[in-house]
């Protein structure tokens, strides 16, 4: 073992978390009222956290960048969260679940987080249900469940498709409760810029307030990054445009290790580029694909009339057309976890496939469905010798209740009517697996510093299966961080409040001031897009869906000189002590260039292809990923060293003890 | 009750039962003004009724008078606070995008019935003041239909009174149907109550129109 | 497409603003009207300028950051969407487009287009949740089956993103819409109804603090509402204040 101690417990799988919760240290009501903890970032992990740490008796401080917790992108989830509720009696356990995970991930998670995020998947339900949650019910007034890739039985709650609001408004709500009652203290509209350490343990962070500009000083006795994910290193992405690596970067930076960086998750189905303005993508529900079949033509030539213009979709006979994933993987068919279904569509329009103007782009169809769904809805309607206008009528609606949202928000963008013609659809970046690394109780490498939701690596390895990040968001903040923390805080009993004017928060704070000012000064010639755009378009070219040696060596030499450029010539407009947008995404855009770097070195070193990192050089001949078990059945965890080719990896050797790693089939 | 009486919903209740009160009222007036078309003596006979009973007199004029006086300042108070919720206007405000006129503009149609009010008064109720009280006439039962017939002889004040009534209208058209909704009516009825009140707003104002023109039309020839 | 902005400047909450031309061209009907911004606002950097400050964050119409006042109408002149979501085909080339922030006493201005919207924030805190722990052992989710149609309006009335179009748009900048949407998520659920009384008084006693003017049912708020919220939801906390007044 290296120095990466996982902490994970002794005993049997499914005991291991009872067992933990029972020898771990409590901190007794009256001294947790004198425990500060700050939690940075307020999606569902944050938030939950913030809310349940507070319920305890903390004294909690929350970050946001946003103008209100509530607007973390947490609440742009749209599927659904999933659960071993096992309430379609379809068969569904904690195992199960469990499993998939582990399977999903491509064997590159850790066995007893897992298994814990799927014992506590239960309880989640339990208590948004009990928050106030509206999920979509059935008529029985019971709670009703969807399918979603990867597995085969249905364990998705969802509240239509805005799955990820309804769950961020509870846990929003829960954090009202406590900001209500004095408990949490919420700076919104302030971002984290350092973390501080005292004596070698998280002591509190700098943070500026981002309407005057001040740069702030908050102790604490413990640190919660839930921070989101890094998806926005490749500029175009699903992710809010403010979504960030900073707080999680500047963590790394002060010694807290990142895992995993190359992880990324590319979502099959999101609505294609229209252009060099695009400043964002959406995604569309992977729900969708429980009803959406996705298809390309058959024939080159047809694809290329599709995108000139001069053939419709509609008009291609259903022999024309090559309903791949469907043809490649006849068990799962369109239910492909996402890494698969991502390929695939890269793979078809590479080879010429593509139907939009770009030729990026494959269909996903709703006809047969409607078909189906006005068959059946006209059957019980008790409607004889329906005629197809019926049918179709029927079908539609049918389809309207189940995403009319979606397909409102696809018309909105697209200016087409996704009833009458496909959707046009193409992978995006959408999530990142790999984070700071943390140890079984969420904490990083540095004594203080925990870390919850995406922010961290611990659940997904190399690919997250649809609805489970809502799942683990919650899981970290609602059941697991509030009382794993108090393990580490029965030492903090007798520290008493965190002086901020020590020391260490000087430095902290100077060195903040530096990096700003040194920004603010630089008067360049470009704006920081200019470089955000340049990264992008090498991540996505380079350290895309599919990756190779010559292509990463590239993207590590091009971005250290891009990073170099953008030190010399950014140009930010105004100053620092005010509201300034252009110095915020600076910041940010700053530490992307550093971490977009170590996402290709991490992706060069792995040379195997497991879930969402496919490397070229590894495939077998008909195009699957190829792990490598005897090398690579390791969790990357990368040391901060200045600059980021210096990064020092080291390797948290993942052993499963209840599953047999096997190669994923969903053949 | 800590509170409610200053809450702004509390006094959108208020407005609203002030309102409601104000429009049974009208169908009363209508009611009794109408039968001047129809039979002058049924006319004055409900006309010297109204002016002589105590209960009418005592009780019922000074709850009408206070409602109005509820009705008028209330609504005041609410536009003074609803303009202090938006300090600086919009250069540009398109009301007209997402709200009809009438519901936007109750404060307008709300002074015109107000300034109408004050002639009305005029014409009527201090005339009545000054009949009974300061000129302590004897009771005349039979005098109140040429009284108002006469009223309506000038054009000036037929047109004046017709003008009030269309904007009467146009604040019963929004005013009325409101009040249900600031008192929590909103179901499967809602639609009908809204056609009702509607149909209400249009056809007492124009029979008080009708009254009007009748009388301006039909002088009284000795 | 060639168009003409004029949009409001301020440079921070004391300061006066002002509306300012700004000519721009070259604008595709595939831009969101926020990419138009961006266009507009890496001109102005380029030209060493202060871009125009707005909120923004998903782009996807979900997390209720963007905002807007556009040609006198929040969120622009389509209907059922956030500006970020409002697409410049719905303009013609040589369009006047007259861009201002939501005017609100309650919601301040920060600089130009940006508002402080945080009053909506603290009439959540004073009512808008259920008190309940997490405790890991809460009853489980389907021992209590509740009505799919009551389910259904809760979720509706939850959708609200607290965008504040609802308070731009009305005349009287009244917040009744945003207010009953939160309060009628809750009391329509059998588990929201153990608080009803307290949370409706709270939260319309925060909602009248902060400044917001009086719904007079002009309905404005219903129509530009992104999410299509129900004057329903309206009438609900009308009647659910009355009542918690009636019970004390």
């Amino acid at each position: 073992m290296g120095i990466l101690d996982s902490k994970v417990p002794s005993g049997p799988l499914a005991e291991k978390w009872t067992q933990h919760k029972n020898d771990i240290n409590l901190v007794s009501p009256a001294n947790k009222r004198n425990i500060d903890i700050i939690v940075v970032g307020t999606g569902l992990a944050g938030a939950s956290a913030a809310a349940t740490l507070a319920e305890l008796g903390y004294n909690v401080k929350t970050f946001c960048y946003q103008d209100s917790p509530r607007r973390a992108h947490s609440i742009a989830a749209q599927g659904g969260i999933n659960a071993a509720k096992n309430y379609q009696g379809d068969g569904d356990s904690p195992y199960r679940l469990f499993y998939d995970t582990i399977k999903g991930g491509d064997y590159r998670s850790r066995e007893a987080n897992v298994y814990r995020l799927a014992e506590e998947s239960v309880n989640i339900i339990d208590q948004c249900v009990a928050q106030g949650v509206p999920f979509a019910r059935e008529y029985g007034g019971l709670l009703d469940n969807r399918s979603f890739g990867g597995v085969l039985v249905s364990r998705t709650f969802y509240a239509k498709g805005q799955t990820g609001q309804q769950l961020l408004l509870g846990a929003y709500a829960a954090m009202n409760r406590q900001i209500n009652r004095g408990k949490i203290k919420s700076y919104n509209r302030h971002e984290m810029l350092d973390l501080v350490l005292v004596d070698g343990k998280a002591r509190g962070i700098i943070a500026r307030n981002l309407v005057t500009g001040e740069i702030e000083r908050h102790g604490a006795h413990a640190v919660v990054l839930a921070s989101g994910g890094y998806g926005n290193v490749f500029f175009l992405s699903t992710n809010a445009m403010g979504s960030n690596v900073t707080a999680a970067w500047r963590a790394h930076r002060r010694g807290a290790f990142f895992a995993n960086p190359c992880f990324t998750q590319i979502h099959p189905t999101c609505i294609p580029v229209s252009g060099d303005h695009q400043s964002k993508l959406t995604l569309m529900s992977e729900s969708l694909r429980n009803d959406g079949r996705i298809w390309v033509p058959k024939k080159l030539e047809d694809a290329q009339a599709i995108r000139e213009g001069k053939l419709k979709p509609t008009q291609l006979a259903e022999e024309d057309r090559d309903y791949y994933l469907e043809r490649r993987y006849p068990a799962f068919g369109n239910l492909v976890p996402r890494d698969v279904a991502s390929r695939a569509a890269k793979e078809r329009c590479d080879a010429g496939y593509g139907v939009n103007k770009t030729g990026e782009a494959v269909y996903l169809d709703f006809a047969s469905a409607i078909q189906r769904y006005g068959k059946e809805k006209a059957l019980t309607s008790g409607i004889k010798d329906p005629d197809a206008a019926t049918i179709t009528r029927l079908g539609e609606e049918v389809i309207a209740a189940k995403y009319g949202n979606l397909f409102q928000m696809y018309e909105k963008i697209v200016d087409e009517n996704p009833y009458k013609t496909p959707m046009m659809i193409y992978p995006a970046v959408h999530y990142t697996m790999g984070g700071l690394w943390v140890d079984y109780n969420l904490q990083t490498t540095i004594p203080g510093c925990y870390s919850a939701g995406e922010a961290n690596f611990s659940d997904h390895g190399a690919n997250r299966l649809g609805a489970s990040a809502l799942m683990q968001g919650l899981a970290d903040g609602y059941f697991v961080l509030p009382y794993t923390i108090g393990d580490y805080l029965s030492n903090d009993i007798r520290t008493g409040p965190i002086d901020t004017n020590s020391e260490a928060f000087d430095k902290a704070e100077a060195d903040v001031r530096t990096r700003m000012e040194q920004l603010v000064n630089n008067k360049g010639t470009k704006s920081v897009d200019y470089f955000h755009k340049k990264l992008g378009k090498i991540m996505w070219d380079k350290c895309g869906m599919s990756r190779n040696e010559a292509g990463l060596k590239e993207a590590i030499a091009e971005i250290a000189k891009l990073r170099e450029e953008f030190y010399t010539d950014v140009l930010i407009p105004g100053g620092m002590d005010e509201m300034n947008q252009e110095l915020e995404k600076a910041g940010r855009v700053a530490d992307f260039l550093e971490l977009g770097e170590l996402f290709a070195k991490d992706a060069l070193h792995r040379n195997e292809s497991c879930g969402g990192h496919f490397r070229e050089e590894y495939q077998t001949p008909e195009g699957e990923a190829l792990r490598d078990d005897k090398n690579f059945t390791y969790v990357a965890a990368w040391e901060y060293k200045g600059e980021p080719k210096d990064a020092v990896l080291h390797k948290e050797e993942l052993t499963y003890e209840n599953i047999e790693l096997k190669t994923r089939s969903y053949k | 009750m800590s509170g409610f009486a200053t809450s702004s919903i509390a006094r959108k209740v208020v407005m609203a039962l002030s309102g409601l009160f104000l429009v049974l009222f009208l169908l009363l007036h209508v009611t009794i003004n109408l039968s001047s078309v129809v039979s002058p003596d049924t006319f004055n006979t409900w006309s010297h009724f109204m002016g002589y009973n105590a209960v009418v007199q005592f009780l019922m004029q000074p709850i009408l008078i206070a409602g109005v006086i509820v009705h008028f300042v209330m609504g005041f108070v609410l536009e003074v606070r609803n303009n202090k919720a938006r300090a600086v206007k919009y250069v540009q405000y398109k009301g007209g995008a997402n709200a009809p006129w009438v519901s936007r503009n109750m404060i307008i149609s709300g002074l015109v019935i107000l300034a109408f009010l004050g002639l009305h008064f005029y014409d009527f109720w201090v005339h009545e003041m000054t009949y009974k009280y300061l000129e302590a006439n004897p009771e005349d039962p039979t005098r109140y239909y040429a009284e108002t017939v006469e009223k309506f002889a000038p054009i000036w004040r037929t047109v004046i009174y017709v003008v009030s009534f269309v904007l009467l209208s146009l604040h019963l058209w929004h005013g009325f149907a409101s009040s249900f909704q600031s008192m929590g009516v909103n179901n499967k009825y809602s639609p009908a109550i809204r056609n009702f009140t509607r149909l209400y707003a249009i056809v007492v104002p124009l029979l008080f129109i009708f009254i009007a023109l009748y009388h301006h039309l039909n002088p009284i020839t000795h | 497409m060639k168009l003409l902005l004029k949009i409001w400047r301020q440079k921070d909450a004391s300061s006066p603003g002002k509306m300012v031309d700004y000519p721009i061209d070259g604008i595709e009907g595939d831009m969101s009207f926020l990419e138009m911004l961006d266009v507009l606002n890496m001109q102005l950097i380029e030209k060493g300028d202060e871009p125009v400050v707005f909120d923004h964050d998903c782009r996807e119409g979900i997390c209720g950051s963007c905002s807007l006042m556009i040609n006198g109408e929040p969120h622009g002149p389509d209907r059922l969407i956030t500006t970020c979501q409002l697409h410049m085909r719905k303009f013609k080339d040589g369009d006047t487009i007259v861009i201002e922030p939501f005017r609100a006493t309650a919601f301040p201005v920060i600089k130009d287009l940006m508002v402080d919207r945080s009053a909506f924030d603290r009439i959540q805190q004073a009512g808008g949740y259920i008190s309940v722990n997490t405790s890991g052992n809460t009853v489980d989710a389907n021992a209590i089956p509740i009505e799919k149609e009551a389910a259904d309006d809760s979720f509706n009335a939850a959708t609200c993103i607290g965008c504040g179009a609802c308070v731009a748009a009305c005349k009287n900048a009244s917040a009744m819409l945003f207010t009953s949407a939160k309060v009628s998520q809750f009391a329509l659920l059998p588990q929201g109804r153990v608080e009803a009384t307290e949370r409706v008084q709270n939260m319309v006693r925060q909602m009248d603090l902060e400044g917001f003017g009086n719904c007079t049912n002009t309905g404005a708020c219903e129509v530009e509402c992104p999410k299509g919220i129900s004057l329903e939801n309206i009438a609900r906390m009308n009647r659910e204040y009355l009542m918690a007044t009636a019970k004390g």
